[in-house]
């Protein structure tokens, strides 16, 4: 394997982490939803913070990967409308999950105020927060612009 | 030779690669879903539940997905009509390996779990839902070894 290769190969195991854990952040939001009380939000918190870690790590990665494989690559540029395509909608995902990690941020902080108050039983609050519209619109906005990523990356338009 | 023709792909193998991505990046998103909440669960039910159910209802039609779609692609570009004298890549072969002996993980790890959703009941199943815990991450690790395979392609 090539130096390029190597490049190439990290950054797609990059994306395959990103669109991994955007998944497992859907599988995880989804059922954040029928959860009522602190201590149950508290541990879906948990293994929140680790897909969210793990979409940070791809966006990082496919990006930074990327960027390198386009400059090391004669094939193609920086400045191919296919490849800033690619570089505008992975900053629309960005801001995206950005955005709703801060709505979700907002349950587990409200969980944790509810467990040192000593209140451990269902709360109404807690139960909107966890179904925040707000936050689930941005994880759909920002899967949408990562699915139109992929898609742009196999068909390559104008390449 | 054959990793050039292999690097020119026609736009009729698009669609089913995009089919492949999608599958192997859902499966291999239920698998990080399931051990990071088998392991962190402490005891939740909720979470155990939800850990095994991510397997089951995302994971197994992820798999079933990426596995159809790897054998519309290996047809399409001829692998399966190589002369007898030609060897295949070492890379088709890794990703064969992770698929179908992963199958074999994948399944026990589905049994495993079922059982031990179902012991929950009786306040059992811890054992049998670390098994399937670690699993679900022998699996996420034979994915990304699969996809390092795949697209370096290394003989």
């Amino acid at each position: 394997m090539s130096f390029e290769d190597w490049i190439f190969a990290i950054h797609l195991l990059s994306a395959a982490t990103l669109v991994g854990a955007l998944v497992m952040s859907w599988i995880l939001i989804v059922g954040l939803r029928s959860v009522e009380t602190a201590d149950t939000t508290l541990s879906f918190s948990r293994v929140i913070m680790v897909g969210t870690a793990a979409i940070w790590v791809g966006l990082v990665g496919a990006i930074g990967f990327g960027i390198w494989l386009a400059v090391l690559r004669d094939a193609f540029h920086v400045w191919d409308g296919w490849v800033i395509g690619a570089i505008v909608l992975w900053a629309i995902a960005t801001a995206a999950i950005a955005r709703s990690v801060r709505e979700y941020r907002k349950s587990a902080d409200k969980a944790r105020e509810l467990v040192v108050s000593g209140q451990t039983g269902p709360n109404a609050e807690l139960t909107a927060l966890n179904r925040t519209s707000t936050g689930l619109l941005l994880r759909a906005l920002a899967s949408a612009a990562i699915v139109l990523i992929v898609i742009d990356m196999i068909w390559k338009p104008g390449a | 030779m054959l990793e050039l023709l292999a690097a020119i792909r026609p736009d009729d193998q698009n669609f089913p690669l995009l089919l492949h991505i999608v599958g192997a990046t859902v499966a291999f998103g239920a698998f990080l879903a399931c051990a990071a909440s088998l392991a962190l669960a402490r005891g939740e039910t909720r979470l155990l539940r939800l850990g095994y159910f991510s397997l089951l209802l995302v994971g197994l039609p992820g798999f079933i997905l990426m596995r159809l779609s790897a054998e519309w692609i290996y047809r399409k570009q001829g692998w399966d009509d190589l002369p007898a004298q030609i060897k295949q890549p070492a890379w088709l072969g890794i990703g064969f390996f992770v698929a179908d002996v992963g199958a074999i993980l994948f399944l026990v790890a589905l049994v495993l779990g079922g059982i031990g959703v179902y012991q929950l009941r009786n306040g059992g199943g811890a054992v049998l839902l670390r098994i399937t815990m670690a699993s679900a991450l022998v699996l996420a690790v034979a994915y990304a070894v699969a996809v390092w395979a795949m697209t370096g392609k290394p003989n």
